[in-house]
């Protein structure tokens, strides 16, 4: 019997009457992730999903890789199946965890006995197994309350199954029990950022880029495209929306006043993002502005960026510093091709002087002074579409 | 397609793919191998040594093969400081202008707790022999400085500093990174006073993945990569037959023009030069006296990265800078004295053989169209 992983759920655990739903958009979201992986069975039991594959040539090293990243998941171990017999157990099943217990110094044993036909029951299988494990690794003290490493076994209709050491999964609840929300990506440090910490509060993430060739490059493009790959390992598969913006940015330049550029430009990335939205049925906008950041990223600023708005605008990054927001992007693997240095929509045609307080009349004043109409229709109109998926 | 990006790199030569297909499929014994496919793979490599042995006017004994520039030139850096940089002597000069893979290499001995003085341009610019040599004194175990800058073309008086150099101070070791200037500009290796000069083989239309280094006789320079001891123990690792076949052809092919291609792309450059002094708002940041195979022009106002993209569009190949450092903005230019405003819009035209004035023709009218269409940067 090979090995099987056990993925204990988090916050979905303590959901009432509709556990099942959320149980089963993790499900389905962990099926498409590792089925890359092998082909596998999955039962569920005690806020436990059980996790086994079909066949001997599954790459399980990668599967609990995998695993981590899909939100929903608290805890993830590795187990193996062994006959029902306390002396399969005590030998090769001791020998299964042999690893863990050599570099500990204190245990204790769990015992979970859900086959009651079973004849020890598990105050005794765990005081016999403990005894046991003493024996072999003399070095061990027994600790009930604080232990370096819990071995349990569980006692079910089919096997008997050991493991030992747990690790950390994403936290967090399914992707896609939340709804769906339409992430603005620029290619910078900020927005990965925050696409990941909706998806891990259960938000499907589609993603929205806005592209000016020539005065961003194609590399620019490719950069923005392997972030929302990297992404894609929490995310699952993104829905990737590139909007040519060229003309747009042209117009705002040649006809806006100087120091409002940035927060026009912003303004019609959310018309156009709403547009999109409002045609994919996504109800909600997400972004990575972090209050006072920049000018655009003012209080003020964005009371203008929002009266654009028809939506929410979700910023799960609004109250953090920088440095936090890098320690996740580092976190999650999306700092090193954030930082790759291309020009982006957003540094094309920087005002010197932006408006850090701008007054919101003034603004929507300036932007009256071209009709943006036609061309926002026509961004929509030639806005390409693709599928990302995960780049592990 | 108008591919004026040669000091990127070049296109190599059909008879440089023919040369390395052969000695890949023909040739693929390993040189060190005793019987006799092994004596062939040799012998394909010993003739590659000969031809760029004879167009640097050096012993054959005297090169080893590389996989590229920047490992030549490491290994100079890394390895005559390990043998002559001990005892007292502490400190090496190199310039502010040279190519990263010099650069960096010195920030990481100045780490290593050496002392590097960096020879900077002055307000005009230039970098004259007097500089380079009074930077250097009885302590200076290693002066290394460019031949030709990749950014602008400029030309650096190697020979007549590296020759006082070495008649003040003997002992003190000289390199030259010529690798814009190999096959370009007429050189050799006796009036130049290098004891080590780095060369790379896609420069000059042959593939990449292959360099070349000169260490003259009697000056030892530590490995950077020790093993199997090839080229003898300069450079352990099998070589790379094929590439090195390749530099071997277009040295073969390319070192007897070297003066009739260089007065080509003379007047190459003077006419890029005529047809620029009729355009309005294109400046030219090198200097007149400067390689004529690499010209740095800003076109004001239009960002180099934009422009680069127009004419990528268009069929026409130019670089931002250098393409060494995607994206970074230029510290080279700034070392050079080129303003502020220029250094944002600055973009590299640079000639081979097979560059022709029609390439410059679509190129300036695609830099007008360009200025008409794009929109400014104040």
């Amino acid at each position: 019997m090979s090995e099987i992983v056990l993925a204990k759920y988090g916050e979905i655990a303590l959901k009432g009457l509709n556990k099942n739903t959320f149980e089963d958009v993790l499900v389905r979201n962990i099926r498409r992730r590792i089925s890359k992986y092998g082909k596998f069975e999955y039962k569920k039991a005690q806020s436990t999903l059980y996790i086994s594959p079909k066949n001997d040539d599954c790459d399980m090293d990668s599967v609990m890789e995998a695993l981590q990243k899909v939100f929903g998941i608290a805890k993830l171990c590795r187990a193996k199946g062994f006959d029902k017999d306390f002396e399969a157990i005590s030998t090769k099943g001791i020998d299964y965890v042999a690893e863990a217990l050599e570099n500990a110094n204190t245990f204790k044993v769990a015992s979970k006995r859900a086959d009651k036909k079973f004849p020890m029951k598990s105050p005794e299988i765990c005081r016999e197994l403990g005894g046991v494990i003493l024996d072999r690794f003399p070095h061990l003290e027994v600790d009930v309350n604080n232990p370096d490493v819990i071995v349990t076994v569980e006692i079910r209709e089919e096997q008997a199954f050991v493991h030992a050491t747990n690790i950390d999964g994403a936290g967090g609840i399914p992707v896609g029990s939340s709804g769906r929300a339409m992430l603005l990506l620029s290619g910078g440090i900020d927005s990965p950022v925050a696409g990941y910490m909706m998806a891990k509060r259960g938000v499907a993430i589609s993603a929205i880029h806005f592209e000016s060739p020539p005065y961003t490059s194609e590399r620019a493009r490719m950069k923005v495209e392997k972030l929302a790959s990297i992404m894609a390992n929490y995310c699952g598969r993104i829905n990737f929306y590139c909007v040519p913006f060229t003309e747009i940015q042209e117009q705002i330049k040649n006809n806006c006043d100087e120091e409002y550029f940035t927060i026009i430009m912003r303004r019609l990335m959310m018309e156009i993002a709403q547009r999109i939205c409002e045609k994919q049925d996504i109800p909600s906008l997400v972004t990575g502005e972090s209050i006072g950041q920049v000018a655009s990223q003012t209080m003020y600023a964005m009371v203008c960026t929002d009266n654009a708005c028809r939506m929410p605008v979700f910023r799960p990054v609004i109250g953090m510093d920088k440095r936090e927001i890098v320690e996740i992007s580092r976190k999650i693997d999306t700092f090193e091709t954030s930082i790759e240095p291309y020009e982006d929509c957003c540094t094309v045609f920087t005002p010197k002087h932006p408006r850090t307080k701008p007054v919101l009349e003034e603004v929507i004043n300036a932007q009256n002074k071209f009709d943006f109409e036609e061309l926002i229709a026509k961004a929509v109109e030639e806005t390409t579409a693709h599928y990302i998926d995960a780049n592990k | 397609m108008h591919y004026l990006d040669n000091a990127a790199t070049t296109r190599p030569l059909e008879s440089v793919g023919k040369a390395v297909l052969s000695a890949m499929n023909e040739n693929f014994g390993n040189p060190s191998s005793l019987y006799r496919l092994g004596i062939d793979a040799e012998g394909v490599i010993n003739e590659a040594r000969k031809n760029v042995a004879d167009a640097l006017g050096c012993e054959e004994g005297e090169l080893c093969f590389t996989s590229c520039a920047t490992e030549s030139s490491n290994t100079v850096i890394f390895g005559v400081a390990e043998n002559y940089g001990k005892r007292k002597k502490k400190k090496a000069v190199t310039t502010t202008i040279e190519h990263p893979s010099v650069a960096e290499a010195f920030n990481k001995l100045e780490k290593q707790g050496f002392e590097i003085v960096r020879v900077s341009p002055d307000e005009n610019g230039e970098i004259t022999a007097e500089m380079i040599t009074d930077a250097v004194d009885d302590n200076t175990f290693l002066v290394s400085c460019m031949l030709v800058n990749n950014e602008t073309g400029y030309i650096l008086p190697i020979d007549k500093a590296f020759r006082s150099i070495k008649k003040k101070y003997p002992d003190c070791i000289t390199h030259c990174d010529a690798v814009q200037g190999f096959l370009k500009i007429d050189f050799k290796v006796k009036n130049l006073f290098a004891d080590c000069i780095s060369l790379s083989g896609h420069k000059i239309h042959a593939p990449k993945g292959v360099g070349a280094l000169y260490v003259k006789k009697g000056v030892r320079v530590a490995p950077l990569l020790v093993g199997g001891g090839q080229e003898k123990g300069k450079r352990s690792g099998t070589e790379c037959t094929p590439l090195i076949a390749g530099f071997g052809q277009a040295v073969k092919e390319l070192s007897p023009t070297v003066e009739e291609r260089l007065s080509k792309a003379e007047s190459l450059k003077n006419y890029l030069l005529d047809k620029i002094s009729l355009c309005d708002g294109i400046e030219i940041n090198s200097k007149p006296d400067s390689s004529p195979y690499i010209n740095s022009i800003a076109v004001l106002n239009i960002k180099s990265e934009t422009l680069l993209h127009y004419l990528e569009a268009r069929g026409v190949y130019v670089s931002s800078g250098s393409a060494c450092s995607r994206g970074k903005k230029s510290s080279v230019l700034k070392e050079f004295r080129v303003g502020e405003k220029r250094l944002d819009s600055t973009i590299r035209v640079s000639f081979s053989e097979e560059t022709t004035t029609a390439d410059i023709d679509i190129l300036i009218e695609e830099i007008k169209n360009a200025q008409k269409e794009l929109c400014k940067i104040k």
